[in-house]
């Protein structure tokens, strides 16, 4: 115990020094600290609006379906199933879907197209393509109507009212042919999704493909902060073999590779901040080893056993990096929870071009405790890390050398 | 001998810092009893302090041995050496060295807290010592407030502490005035009668080779002559 007091008092014998040193500590730990907030708050934010936009953080499908995407691989929903998915912790909202290729004309212009009947909870919930319409309505049942995706649209030339025709291949080798009316056109996040979609009410569009009650896939929401791979492992367990349960990283490979590398340069950018502090830190151990060489070979001289003055060494460096890590800790905690609860707007071009994806232009922070745990376990680290230069130097110190000046 | 503390047999060490061997200590025997009051003098270079170190088993010799109250410490792996350092003796040094984020007797007392002495025990030892070098109203002083006698004080306070077999001292005196010298010497002097305590110093300074009980004069790394005053 006395050498923890003793390594309290020594940290304070340069007083300037010490600040420092905490003051390097604390800067970096708040920097990094909103860094990774705001990494982790921007992406999850990415995340968010893609599952909310169509795929959900989880499906189920029949087993097979991911990899040959036929109505032949759909499903009769069970409603007890759905009831107990849906009775589960963390799940939000599920719906059903009927996804297939077809051909979509008109005039003389013919192009592939994705079509996808959605349950009408989707019309405000969910993906909410209601909400994402830029022109028309949404359509019923009766309407013997459809949503075109804006890139579609200007691909077909077609407007508002306007007649298009569906042609493809419907359940079991039937012909699947419509003829329908354009009620809305959206606008998607994904461009490749804004190219190719057509969206109409489940019901009409099991009785295009004449596929009756079948739907392809349950796309499942899932509360905040619950994990998606836990959720679709639980959602597996209970569905049984003949399904396969996915989570949104494994339907879009793609995207999930291009944020994890997004997040990976960041890392980076994290990590050259970590050196700057440890230079900081080092610089100060550096000082302080070499301040205190006559002191330490007299303690060593006197009989002080090494591991001893080793210990309360590295007591003073961790009081040092720990004292800058809460003064960091609690300078940053305000910043990233004014931020979480009032994102960054950002405005022109940037912005433009986000509400273009179907991305919310906000840079919201993160409020997970694990951010926080993390980073202070990283600066810890790191300072247990530097703790060993004294150590190192009182491993090899000869006491007799030392005290000479 | 039953009162025999340091037992030095035929030691011999040459540094060698460029390349050319400079002999420090060349063949010395040397035999200190308990309560001795010795000066090791001589001309700088003479070896004075390589001869103290040794036998602080601080440096070793290149051959012969060292038998410090019945431990060959020449033959102490390097943490036995400062286990026995610890325990059998008290060093005084020219520069004080003091801890200065540590108060007088906290400093005093940092030998017997390595030593794993009782809080009680560390108090009535550190008390009575700091009585007996008159600074019982500073032991709560920082060493920054204290003259440089009172702290060569407290320094010598450190090597009693844990009750030594002896303390060896480098030059002890000469970062002191006369008036300070002198009220240092006196205490050590008086520390040697009243608890028959050996004292070894090395030094160049008049006022303590007068007081020394014996004088060993070292030249080229050589006792050349080792007088014992008679008591008067």
């Amino acid at each position: 115990m006395w050498i923890v007091h003793l390594a309290w008092k020594n940290i304070w014998r340069n007083k300037s020094r010490t600040a420092i040193a905490v003051a390097a500590v604390s800067f970096a730990t708040m920097i990094s600290m909103l860094a990774a907030s705001l990494k982790e708050g921007i992406f999850n934010n990415l995340i968010k609006d893609i599952v909310s936009s169509y795929t959900g953080h989880v499906q189920l499908h029949m087993k097979g379906y991911q990899d040959e995407q036929v109505i032949e691989n759909g499903f009769v929903p069970e409603k007890l199933l759905r009831e107990k998915i849906i009775g589960m912790p963390g799940i939000a909202t599920i719906t059903g879907r009927l996804e297939s290729f077809a051909l979509i004309s008109s005039g003389e212009t013919t192009k592939g197209c994705l079509v996808i009947g959605i349950e009408d909870q989707e019309r405000h919930g969910f993906t909410a393509m209601a909400d994402k319409l830029i022109k028309g309505a949404y359509p019923s049942i009766r309407d013997n109507g459809l949503i075109l995706s804006e890139g579609l649209a200007i691909k077909l030339k077609k407007n508002i009212l306007d007649t298009v025709i569906i042609i493809g291949q419907g359940y079991h080798g039937s012909s699947a042919a419509g003829k329908f009316i354009v009620k809305g056109i959206v606008v998607l996040g994904s461009p490749k999704l804004n190219d190719k979609l057509v969206v109409m009410p489940l019901e009409q569009c099991q009785l295009l493909f004449a596929a009756d009650s079948i739907v392809t896939s349950w796309a499942i929401l899932l509360k905040d902060d619950t994990d998606p791979n836990a959720a679709a492992k639980n959602i597996a367990g209970i569905a049984g073999k003949e399904y396969e349960v996915l989570t949104w990283g494994d339907i879009m490979p793609d995207i999930k590779q291009h944020i994890e590398a997004d997040s990976g340069n960041m890392q980076y950018v994290q990590l050259i901040l970590y050196f700057l502090v440890g230079f900081g830190i080092f610089s100060t151990l550096l000082i302080m080893m070499a301040e205190r060489k006559i002191e330490n070979g007299m303690l060593l001289a006197l009989g002080m056993a090494k591991a001893r003055l080793e210990l309360l060494l590295l007591f003073e460096s961790m009081f040092t990096v720990m004292m800058g890590a809460v003064i960091g800790l609690l300078i940053s905690l305000p910043a990233v929870l004014y931020l979480k609860f009032n994102p960054i707007r950002i405005s022109g071009s940037t912005a433009d071009a986000y509400k273009r994806f179907g991305f919310e232009p906000l840079f919201p922070a993160s409020g997970d405790p694990g951010i926080f745990l993390k980073q202070g376990l990283t600066v810890f680290v790191l300072g247990l890390i530097l703790g060993c230069y004294p150590i190192w130097v009182i491993r090899k110190m000869n006491a007799l050398k030392a005290m000479k000046k | 001998m039953e009162n025999t503390v340091i037992d030095a047999h035929n030691i011999s060490k040459t540094y060698d810092p460029t390349g050319i061997p400079v002999p420090a200590i060349r063949n010395v025997h040397l035999h200190i009893a308990k309560g001795e009051f010795v000066a090791l003098v001589g001309p700088s270079g003479s070896g004075k302090t390589t001869l103290l170190n040794m036998i602080g088993g601080l440096d070793h010799p290149d051959s012969g041995n060292i038998i410090v109250n019945g431990t060959d410490i020449t033959a102490l792996r390097s943490a036995d050496l400062v286990k026995f350092r610890l325990h059998n003796i008290g060093f005084v040094f020219q520069a004080f060295n003091l801890i200065p984020v540590l108060t007088a007797s906290e400093n005093a007392e940092f030998i017997m807290l390595l030593q794993k002495e009782k809080k009680a025990k560390r108090a009535e030892r550190i008390n009575g010592l700091f009585k007996q070098v008159g600074l019982l109203d500073k032991k709560n002083t920082r060493p920054a407030q204290l003259s440089g006698g009172q702290q060569q004080r407290v320094a010598v306070v450190r090597a009693l502490a844990s009750k030594p077999q002896f303390v060896l001292a480098d030059e002890p005196t000469a970062n002191l005035d006369s008036a300070a010298a002198f009220n240092l010497l006196d205490i050590m002097a008086a520390l040697n009668r009243e608890e028959n305590m050996t004292f070894i110093f090395s030094t160049h300074d008049q006022r303590v080779i007068e007081r020394a009980k014996r004088v060993i004069t070292l030249v080229d790394g050589q006792i050349v002559s080792d007088s014992t005053k008679l008591p008067l």
